[in-house]
């Protein structure tokens, strides 16, 4: 490769002073003895943008009400934007987003909804998880880190919603955005590539083109989003409210 | 002793050279080309520190949501995507490929590609792993060989293949 080594800068000075630029934080400094400083990162707006926020909780509202039971666009798109599929094999297949048929035996009522990670904010995945692998943000999304994921598939049998699959077989033509591979257990992310890149998941996105938008997208921290409104004014409940695990996820009108 | 002195000279020489990596002596691996920019730190830093950047980026994006990282996988196929003499894009699978070219050498297998994408984005990489995957064991050789065996003690039974071998001798 063509590099001219004569004008190498100095390296680790050079790391280190883009990291802080890159990172937009302005950076207070505190030597406490040669060589051991402390830094506080104090944030802008704009810094606070590209990264999980703890001082926000993503969520979903969905209506079953405005749901089609013969729509399945939430689906689709979910498979189209992280790059999974039916593969012919229901039992190992991955579902990171399901359509729902629920019926009232007493009523008759039928109503079908979208199923994904319920994004917990006490999530029993993440405390069976033996490595570490399964974790929630600050902001309120649980994801899978595939690189310490050993595949042990307790976090699988600990959900109550059966948001999480395993992958049986080998992959390629994955998406940049999201990875998986064998021997991992993955689930809904809430897109979180698209969330940290200010973007809407793209069920959300795809409900919502449809004109039936059964799925609403927001912060459950701030009082003022559409989603935290409607929860607060109308009722809506939880899946599985006994377990007492507070999802991120609720639903309307079911 | 100037002999000596010669020949140490051309020793310590040659391995300085062959350390420099690209002397084209055919004793060091013969890394790809890249296009864009040279990085600032310069080659032999990014070969000793790749696997911290990575690994410290990894967590930061994985766990804190930071995208706007300095070193990422998708970033290092921008530069660093090798296309192999057919034109496609050479795949993890495939010894041409720019991460293999060293790893190889130094014989680290690295997991990365279990689960990323080893070219940049909108390659389909499904043809490109078919045309790397080998070849079908023949018939009788491979899984199904226990079948095979058993077709052929039937269409041949025992008692006349003895029968054959007793001949022969």
């Amino acid at each position: 490769m063509s590099c001219d080594r004569s004008d190498k800068p100095e390296r680790g000075a050079e790391l280190s002073r883009r990291d802080l630029l890159r990172s937009g934080a302005a950076v207070a400094t505190l030597t406490l003895a040669p060589g051991v400083t402390l830094m506080a990162f104090g944030g802008s707006p704009a810094d606070a943008a590209g990264r999980a926020d703890a001082g926000k909780r993503w969520g979903l509202l969905i209506d079953v009400s405005r749901c089609d039971p013969d729509c399945d666009a939430c689906v689709t798109a979910c498979q189209v934007e992280n790059g999974w599929k039916d593969e012919g094999n229901p039992e190992t297949d991955a579902q990171w987003i399901r359509k729902v048929t629920l019926k009232n035996r007493d009523t008759g009522r039928k109503v079908s909804m979208p199923v994904m990670c319920q994004h917990c904010e006490k999530p029993p995945c993440v405390d069976v998880c033996p490595t570490g692998a399964s974790f929630k943000r600050v902001d309120g999304i649980v994801l899978v880190d595939k690189h310490i994921c050993i595949g042990c598939r307790y976090c699988m049998m600990a959900c109550p919603f059966k948001a999480r699959s395993f992958i049986h077989e080998k992959h390629v033509n994955q998406k940049s955005w999201a990875p998986r591979g064998k021997g991992t257990v993955e689930s809904c992310t809430l897109c979180v590539h698209r969330v940290d890149t200010g973007r809407i998941p793209a069920c959300v996105e795809a409900c919502e083109a449809t004109g039936n938008r059964a799925i609403i997208f927001g912060d459950l921290k701030d009082p003022n989003s559409e989603i935290s409104k409607r929860v607060a004014e109308y009722s809506s409940i939880a899946l599985r409210a006994d377990l007492d695990l507070n999802p991120g996820v609720r639903y309307s009108n079911l | 002793m100037a002999r000596i002195l010669l020949i140490l000279t051309l020793v310590f020489g040659m391995a300085g050279a062959g350390t420099a990596g690209e002397d084209g002596s055919g004793l060091w691996p013969d890394i790809p080309k890249a296009t864009g920019e040279p990085h600032p730190e310069g080659n032999e830093w990014w070969r000793k520190n790749h696997p911290k950047l990575l690994l410290h980026d990894r967590d930061l994006t994985m766990r804190q949501g930071e995208r706007q990282v300095q070193a990422s996988l998708k970033s290092c196929f921008e530069c660093h995507a090798v296309k192999d003499e057919a034109g496609n894009y050479a795949t993890y699978e495939n010894g041409q490929n720019f991460c293999r070219v060293c790893h190889d050498f130094v014989a680290v297998k690295v997991d990365c590609f279990m689960c990323h994408r080893s070219t940049p984005d909108g390659v389909d990489e499904s043809a490109l792993e078919a045309f790397t995957t080998p070849p079908a064991m023949p018939k009788g050789r491979g899984p199904d060989s226990i079948i095979a065996y058993l077709e052929r003690l039937e269409r041949v039974p025992l008692a006349s293949a003895d029968a054959g071998t007793e001949a022969g001798q």
